[in-house]
């Protein structure tokens, strides 16, 4: 069982930590022009990260880490219904879809 | 600049984000179950949704306590995988730093993927927005799924185990992520970077703490900045 002081200690640490890299850009630099190598990077931020975040969690998906064939292809038929309808809400019922199906036996 | 357009603006967001309600909810519903189920009262899961609004790193947090990790050790790791929102935040300052100082301390503490997602996609496709403009859109995308997120903690914290244990939600995450990511491989520097981004996060599966996200991430933009050059270049 989670210790409640620690716990306190933990959802307090994380939301300042949280608040301050959130706020670090947008308040303390302001309007100042950011230099050109810097914003080229910026333009790749949610390209790179998103799918570092999620590559592991799609390919080691099952028990103990394992890799679960069925989370592999709702992750694929997402990703394709995404890139080729450039619509989020079709990706995510795709997705969604084929998951329910294949987890529950309906094909 | 008329209120009319600011409004419009607002309305603007509100329905772009609109979508990302179907995935807020499960997700913080998600949040809410294994939380109860890990001991925490409905109490002390709203306050760490209200506090921290950070799904990835709140699971995070999360498995590290159960496992007894350092709080240090938890912290940093929850850090590591909310790191991103400080690139968001600095990705987003060209178009939003010139917004007053309220205004700004609202945004960054609403700041995530999908008000990133979608409003940095906006202000790069519609360059001729105001300020203003800009800070109404970004508010209305966090408006809905912020009210799902904080309705569906709740309701995750309130139905506790009473879920059937084969539903898979823990799927909800990576759907959620892979539907934003899929419409942004727009260009080759874009697909380069999330490409570069994928093998290094599986090379760096194994170092410690997350910190194997924070270097996959900064692989994937060098990759995708160095090709944008490389292009330019050659176009040259």
């Amino acid at each position: 069982m989670i210790d409640t002081t620690l716990l306190w200690i933990v959802i307090f640490g994380l939301g300042v930590g949280s608040f301050l890299l959130r706020f670090t850009f947008l308040g303390f630099v302001g309007d100042r022009p950011l230099p050109e190598w810097l914003l080229r990077h910026l333009r790749y931020t949610a390209v790179a990260i998103l799918p570092a975040l999620v590559t592991p969690l799609v390919v080691f998906s099952g028990e103990n880490g394992s890799t679960d064939p069925t989370r592999i292809a709702a992750a694929i038929v997402t990703l394709a219904v995404g890139m080729w309808t450039k619509n989020v809400f079709l990706a995510i019922g795709a997705g969604a879809a084929t998951l329910l199906a294949l987890v529950y036996g309906l094909v | 600049m008329s209120s009319t357009t600011t409004k419009s603006a607002y309305l603007a967001g509100v329905r772009d984000g609109a979508p990302f309600v179907a995935v807020a909810g499960p997700f913080a519903a998600l949040f809410g179950v294994l939380a109860t189920e890990a001991g925490l009262s409905v109490f002390e899961v709203m306050s760490f949704s209200l506090v921290v609004i950070a799904g990835a790193a709140q699971f995070t947090a999360l498995q590290l306590m159960q496992d007894e990790a350092p709080t240090i050790i938890v912290l940093m790791s929850a850090l590591a995988v909310n790191l991103r929102v400080a690139m968001y935040s600095a990705a987003l300052t060209p178009y939003l730093g010139g917004a007053p100082l309220w205004q700004r301390i609202f945004a960054a503490y609403l700041l995530v993927d999908q008000s990133y997602a979608l409003s940095h996609a906006k202000f790069e496709a519609t360059p001729e927005l105001s300020v203003p403009q800009r800070m109404a859109y970004y508010f209305g995308t966090c408006t809905l799924v912020m009210i799902v997120w904080f309705a569906g903690s709740y309701a995750g914290a309130a139905l506790g185990t009473a879920l059937p244990p084969d539903v898979p939600l823990d799927f909800a995450l990576p759907i959620a992520f892979l539907s934003m990511v899929a419409p942004m491989l727009r260009t080759m520097p874009h697909v380069i970077a999330a490409f570069v981004a994928v093998v290094v996060s599986l090379l760096a599966v194994n170092v410690p703490y997350s910190m194997g996200l924070i270097v996959a991430g900064m692989a994937g933009m060098i990759a995708g900045a160095q090709t944008e050059l490389w292009l330019k270049r050659r176009a040259a």
